[in-house]
């Protein structure tokens, strides 16, 4: 080897972790159109989340139950607070609020059939009640929110509960969006509103500004349907203890918590990754406040933002929940983001998997558009029969860990049949770090 | 016309609007009286029958909230929400009436006597709203559709982002909006306002005497040239 080489040695080409590729594209895009991003969705960053948690089945301490013959329940009845007509579903899996609009007919009605099958529940989201969902869904779950788009109280009295919606984990304290490609004629109407436009909902709801307002609205919703549905308040997972306090204060039977994770139809990128908490984060927090008011299990609680799988089940509802709800992964099980769409979602400047652009009502699968053409292309029968054999597979894989945890009913399983994988989810989660009994913030190492 | 008492100092509220939900073909034609309501909030809320109600006194929030097709008048002054998300019928409110009366309602005729609140009109789709008096700031934000008619004046930022409702204003307003603008009154608006005018009890007032609100369709569309509206 010669002291003196020819080529001088170079470092390999080095990558900014901090301006990575896709920071970079997001200044050039930031740069030649003037205005932020918009797309749907959750969180797409990495954050702690139920994957950083285990569980540690039954063994020589623990007596696990048999996985084909022993029976572990998965029944929830909520709204047991003050409604005269709690609902009882048979999974506590639950189908979370999403427009029509923001997602074709054909959809929700997928939706409604799936969830119907197995006996759980769908959510309307802003714009209204449509037909097709309240035909197909069984219980159908109505969303009160703050534009008050398709408000009206012969649907309020239709429901089988009502969902008054101060906030969504994807944004919390943002309104929705609907961009003019997504206005239809249909759309328009229902929302009384010009056909095509931009549209901005409200943030914050037009006639209560606070808590001790809350109260008297929830009062007043309960007084129209004469105390009969079940009455949920859902939030953006932020302060949770605190949040979850006010709600109960206000009379809500059931709260929905959502994490970032949770899905939009259309908000701001920075938004949906810079507001609000992940849900791991915010399960513990939101039952010790129902703990500390005694109203665990009396106000029910559902978490949503990044459920996936049974084991997601069966970890948020071992933390403290009742239920769980969701939307991106029903979508996926409809067909969203469906590979075999590889060669469309090119066309569209993406790939399967990372199509997030629903805001432009051009989804190839059919699933959150408007226009006529595309939405032909969902069956709703096919594709909630998909969504049923889905939401079965989930419910069946957490009584597997159920059964292994030695419980008869799903909300039998507990934080002491979890430990973490990370010092960041044993402090969130508050279960010890695997291997020790270390919960940072809890006890010393 | 057959006539109901209720007094609210002896008989729960909660009994008052499950007896109002009855089926309308027990409440068509009936008069139902109200007294002692003492500023009890949701009073009257989702009736929807023929039936005329009087509420005697004060009322709190959200008063005849989500009326359909009833005839009600408060015979004093409410507090937030009155008539809110109302479908059709009459809410009229003989005082003042507090913050967010009207908030989106769809149909129907909110008439109120005095002054009303700020956010009157919030999110309006499509009812009508007279106010004898003056209406605070923000009302009219975001209205999709439906008349308001001011006989005094508007507090500031009136109809922010407003859509396509009409606001006819006969006295001063303080701030306009993002998106509102004076427009012309055309024969269709003047007729509107007349008619307005005529079954609100203010058939001796001048429709010249009004100027016409609506949006400038400027944030219809998102638009970078137009940030600093949003």
């Amino acid at each position: 080897m010669s002291d003196t080489p020819n080529k001088i040695p170079q470092t390999e080409p080095h990558q900014s972790a901090t301006f990575d590729k896709l920071t970079n594209s997001q200044i050039r895009r930031a740069a030649a159109t003037g205005i932020y991003d918009i797309r749907g969705g959750g969180a797409k960053r990495k954050l702690p989340h139920f994957d950083d948690l285990l569980f540690l089945g039954a063994s020589m301490s623990r007596y696990p139950l048999e996985g084909y013959r022993e029976k572990c329940g998965t029944d929830v009845v909520l709204g047991t607070r003050f409604a005269k007509k709690p609902i009882h579903l048979k999974t506590p899996v639950t189908i979370a609020g999403m427009s029509f609009g923001a997602l074709s007919a054909p959809a929700k009605e997928a939706l409604g059939r799936g969830a119907s099958a197995v006996g759980t529940s769908t959510t309307t989201g802003d714009g209204g009640m449509t037909p097709e969902e309240r035909g197909q869904s069984k219980t159908l779950v109505y969303q009160y929110l703050p534009s008050r788009y398709g408000m009206n109280p012969d649907d309020l009295r239709k429901a089988d509960a009502i969902e008054l919606v101060v906030g969504q984990g994807a944004k919390p304290g943002g309104g929705g969006m609907l961009l003019g490609q997504k206005i239809s004629a249909r759309v328009a109407k229902m929302r009384c509103l010009p056909e095509g436009i931009d549209q901005r909902s409200a943030c914050r709801h037009p006639d209560w500004t606070g808590p001790d307002d809350l109260e008297i609205k929830i009062a007043e919703i309960r007084e129209i349907t004469d105390w009969e549905k079940p009455i949920y308040v859902k939030i953006g997972a932020t302060r949770p203890y605190f949040d979850v306090a006010l709600a109960v204060k206000a009379g809500a039977d059931v709260i929905v918590l959502d994490g970032m994770q949770g899905g939009t139809a259309a908000t701001q990128e920075v938004f949906i990754e810079h507001v609000g908490i992940p849900i791991l984060a915010a399960i513990r927090p939101a039952v010790q406040s129902l703990q500390d008011l005694g109203m665990h299990r009396k106000v029910q609680l559902i978490v949503s933002g990044g459920i996936r799988n049974g084991a997601d089940v069966a970890k948020a509802l071992a933390l403290g929940a009742d239920a769980v709800a969701i939307g991106t992964a029903a979508l996926i099980a409809l067909g969203d983001n469906d590979p075999e769409l590889e060669a469309e979602y090119n066309k569209l400047g993406t790939t399967a998997g990372a199509y997030d652009d629903w805001h432009e009502g051009r989804d190839p699968a059919g699933i959150t558009t408007q226009d006529p053409e595309l939405m032909k292309r969902l069956d709703p029968v096919k594709a909630g029969h998909r969504l049923a054999n889905y939401l079965t597979v989930m419910t069946m894989e957490a009584q597997v860990i159920a059964r292994a945890c030695g419980k008869s009913h799903l909300h039998n399983l507990e934080p002491e049949d979890l430990v973490a994988l990370t010092i960041e989810a044993s402090a969130m989660a508050k279960v010890p770090l695997a291997g020790t009994n270390w919960i940072p913030g809890e006890s010393k190492f | 016309m057959e006539s109901l008492k209720y007094d609210l100092a002896k008989t729960p509220l909660r009994e008052v609007n499950q007896f109002l939900h009855s089926d309308a073909s027990l409440l068509n034609g009936k008069h139902i009286e109200i007294n002692n309501p003492n500023g009890a909030h949701n009073i009257a809320v989702g009736l929807r029958s023929e039936a005329t109600v009087t509420i005697h006194g004060h009322a709190g929030y959200y008063a005849a909230g989500m009326n359909q097709i009833a005839d009600v008048t408060i015979e004093g002054s409410v507090g937030s929400g009155v008539a809110e998300n109302m479908m059709s019928g009459r809410v009229h409110v003989k005082g003042f009436a507090s913050n967010a009366a009207g908030a989106t309602a769809n149909g129907g005729l909110l008439v109120i006597d005095g002054d009303a609140g700020l956010r009157c009109g919030i999110s309006l789709k499509g009812a009508d709203i007279v106010v004898g008096g003056s209406v605070g700031s923000f009302s009219a934000f975001m209205a999709q559709a439906g008349n308001m008619v001011i006989l005094g004046d508007a507090g500031e930022g009136l109809g922010d982002s407003i859509y396509e409702a009409r606001l006819f204003v006969r006295g001063k307003v303080k701030s306009l909006g993002a998106d509102c603008e004076v427009k012309t009154m055309s024969l269709e608006d003047r007729k509107i306002l007349v008619d307005l005018l005529e079954r609100s009890g203010h058939g001796d007032v001048s429709p010249e005497s009004f100027t016409l609100y609506g949006s400038a369709r400027t944030l219809y569309h998102f638009n970078v040239a137009k940030s600093g509206a949003y």
